[in-house]
């Protein structure tokens, strides 16, 4: 880092400070209300009869806050920061870039009111109404600008692979969001789906398992391929498959929607289409987890000291858990068992606690002291004791929710030898009480961990200051 | 299922841009020295 007196060109590292910071509030603030859910299931008396309380509310508030308040801070941050430092420049549009921020947040902070007070879209992850969704609207194609701005005005003749993740998320989340949202408005805080019926069911799905691959998976594999090489000081273990990783991953992925809707009222073809797509994709994820495991081969003694690297790497080993379990959830005669049970739930969680939440953790434990004039955060082994209480936190979590599932799934198809159901639908839920009170303890040793992570990154930041990153000088490529 | 016209062109049109980025980045280079470009980032920041 060559920090000289003269007028050198810095890096716009102000607007990743503010992204790092909220990605670890936002995390406290998401987590918090999960576990608050989730221990409703279990002892529903806790909403006390308050309407703002109740499970139906609340539970958009938790999939919006830890999906896009968390993950979008994370995105954000590490994107406008990986895209400098690989491409040699600082941010295009500054001012665009500092509306991104301030943009988010205001849609953050409108969903955390207008969620609790009932108003809402009813459709899964895309529950906000439509002047929060013009806003959402405006916001990333703000980020598309300054993102490919920057990209168009670099000084590396090269695109890093981390970029074409990054890019792909971001022009696929652009169509998603608006062709999904599309709705008739009916007075200031309500509207009605463009689409009826399965259509709009389709069009739902499209969009949701869309958002599970590219805001949850391509925007998190950008991630993965720049801040695992940087941590292990490797380079990727074979940077080829990155790029066949890339392209294979995004051909793929926009058909896999319909194994959403099984046995429902969209057509079988349509179903069998969605469900061999998410087989096909097997293929690419498991190619990208090995390649991004392998960066450590011949290197593994770092995983024995590092916790930071351990959170990167222990995420990619959920990654290709869940993006096993997916294809195999998608099977029509597996999912005839699965669907609609705690299965679902406890696969979502492996993906975002697991692959998510520990890639982003990670990631910003890489970036906090750096962006702060730190050489490490303030106590490597409180990252240590974070990563432990996640990990075991993830594990009753997702244990507790698969044998709820399997449970539920076979307490609803038992049958009795004149056809009549064995089992009343209350009993399996008597049956799952002692696994949500699993899922509670999970779910706390997980916000334990991001508490932990908050204190360090307070102490981090009150010990530290901004610095200000030169650009290193254009060198001959 | 009149949804499938939308959505069914949206996406081949999708995969269509992607094919064409394919393009561009492979007849301008971009993956001409790959393991290179692997190590370029743990140069410099």
């Amino acid at each position: 880092m060559n920090q000289n007196s003269g007028p050198a060109v810095v890096y716009n590292d102000t607007v990743v400070r503010q992204f790092s910071l909220m990605t670890v509030v936002w995390g406290v603030v998401g987590m918090l209300v999960g576990v608050f859910i989730a221990a409703e299931l279990a002892w529903p008396d806790l909403n006390f009869g308050i309407p703002w309380l109740s499970y139906g509310r609340l539970r958009p508030l938790h999939t919006n806050a830890v999906i896009f308040a968390f993950g979008g801070c994370a995105l954000f941050a590490t994107s406008y920061y990986v895209v400098q430092r690989t491409c040699h420049v600082p941010l295009f549009a500054k001012a665009l870039a500092s509306f991104t921020f301030w943009g988010w947040q205001a849609v953050i902070v409108a969903a955390a009111i207008s969620l609790p007070l009932g108003y809402t879209t009813g459709k899964e992850y895309a529950e906000l109404e439509w002047p929060i969704d013009i806003l959402i609207a405006l916001v990333w194609v703000a980020y598309a600008i300054v993102f490919f701005g920057t990209i168009g005005i670099r000084k590396v003749r090269h695109i890093y692979v981390a970029n074409w993740f990054y890019g792909g998320f971001i022009l696929a989340v652009a169509i998603l969001h608006i062709v999904n949202s599309a709705e008739v408005p009916a007075g200031w805080m309500k509207s009605y789906s463009a689409y009826a019926g399965v259509q709009d069911a389709m069009v739902q799905w499209w969009y949701g398992h869309n958002a599970v691959g590219f805001f949850l998976t391509a925007g998190f594999l950008g991630m993965m391929y720049y801040f695992i090489p940087k941590q292990a000081e490797r380079p990727v273990y074979s940077y080829r498959l990155s790029i066949v990783h890339f392209w294979a991953l995004i051909f793929t992925y926009m058909w896999a929607g319909p194994h959403h809707l099984h046995y429902t009222a969209l057509p079988d073809w349509t179903q069998s289409i969605g469900m061999v797509f998410s087989l096909i994709l097997l293929a690419p994820s498991w190619g990208g987890m090995i390649n991004g495991i392998m960066t450590l081969s011949g290197a593994w003694h770092k995983l024995r000291d590092d916790p930071v690297l351990r959170f990167l790497i222990v995420s990619l080993s959920f990654y290709g858990m869940s993006t096993f379990e997916g294809p195999m959830m998608s099977i029509k005669t597996v999912n005839s068992l699965s669907h609609y049970t705690d299965w679902t739930i406890g696969h979502v969680h492996s993906g975002a606690l697991g692959w998510v939440g520990l890639i982003s953790m990670g990631s910003i434990y890489y970036l906090i002291p750096r962006l702060f004039g730190q050489k490490k955060m303030y106590s490597v082994k409180a990252i240590e004791l974070h990563f432990w209480t996640a990990t075991i936190g993830i594990v009753l979590y997702i244990a507790a929710m698969w044998i709820a599932g399997v449970m539920q799934g076979l307490m609803w198809r038992a049958i009795n030898a004149d056809g009549t159901l064995t089992y009343t639908f209350v009993e399996s839920v008597k049956a799952t009480f002692p696994f949500y009170v699993v899922r509670v303890i999970g779910g706390l040793l997980y916000l334990t961990g991001m508490l932990i992570m908050a204190w360090n990154t307070w102490m981090t930041v009150a010990n530290g200051r901004a610095v200000r990153v030169a650009v290193p000088a254009p060198q001959a490529a | 299922m009149d949804i499938l016209f939308l959505l069914i062109p949206l996406s081949v049109g999708l995969g269509l841009v992607i094919l064409g980025a394919l393009g561009w980045a492979v007849w301008r280079g971009q993956f001409d020295s790959l393991e290179a470009e692997g190590e370029r980032i743990l140069k410099s920041d």
